[in-house]
């Protein structure tokens, strides 16, 4: 999984049935210091998070097995919202 | 799989049902010199590992299959505790990832 780091939303109007009344975060990768490390990407919420936070983000198939995801064309999806890092190196 | 060190861990409070009750671990990729390559990232422990410790992990679909038959969203999973590793004489540049 990574962490990253939300920074906004997306809405879309037209777009797959299977994604309708679900919540599309921008999200961008940070390494375990909070810094951002690589682009931008889309990921589905299905934990009620918010611009600002550190999230969990769960890619590839993997993405399907978020709660409420199943059968749904996601390839990523925040699962957690973090509340602390601990890194010791 | 990949060898990795545990460099540290993570708490989330909020999180999918079915993450409740994993370890997650943040995990630095290794290379065959034991230096980090590559950007650090979250697995969850079906091992027992802690940090400091080296391990091997699986990426993908497949890192749920040791919680099974429970099914939790993760892509990344530490299978397995290194004891000991080496690599037979020099590794060429191009065998590096």
């Amino acid at each position: 999984m990574l962490l990253a780091k939300v920074v906004g939303t997306v809405v879309a109007t037209r777009k797959d049935p299977r994604l309708e009344s679900q919540k599309l975060l921008v999200v961008r990768p940070v390494d375990p210091s909070g810094k951002i490390d690589g682009g931008f990407l889309v990921a589905v919420d299905t934990v009620d998070a918010g611009t600002g936070e550190t999230v969990l983000i769960v890619s590839g198939s993997s993405a399907r097995m978020a709660s409420g995801m199943k059968d749904c064309p996601v390839d990523a999806a925040i699962v957690g919202i973090i509340d602390q890092i601990e890194v010791s190196d | 799989m990949q060898v990795a060190r545990v460099i540290g861990d993570v708490v989330a409070t909020r999180k999918d049902e079915a993450l409740t009750g994993l370890k997650l671990l943040v995990v630095q990729p290794l290379d065959p010199e034991r230096q980090p390559v590559g950007r650090a990232l979250v697995a969850a422990d079906a091992a027992g590992a802690g940090v400091g410790e080296e391990v091997f992990f699986v990426r993908g679909r497949e890192a749920a299959f040791p919680f099974y038959p429970a099914e939790p969203p993760v892509d990344a999973a530490i299978v397995g505790i290194v004891d000991h590793w080496s690599t037979e004489g020099a590794v060429p540049k191009e065998g590096r990832r």
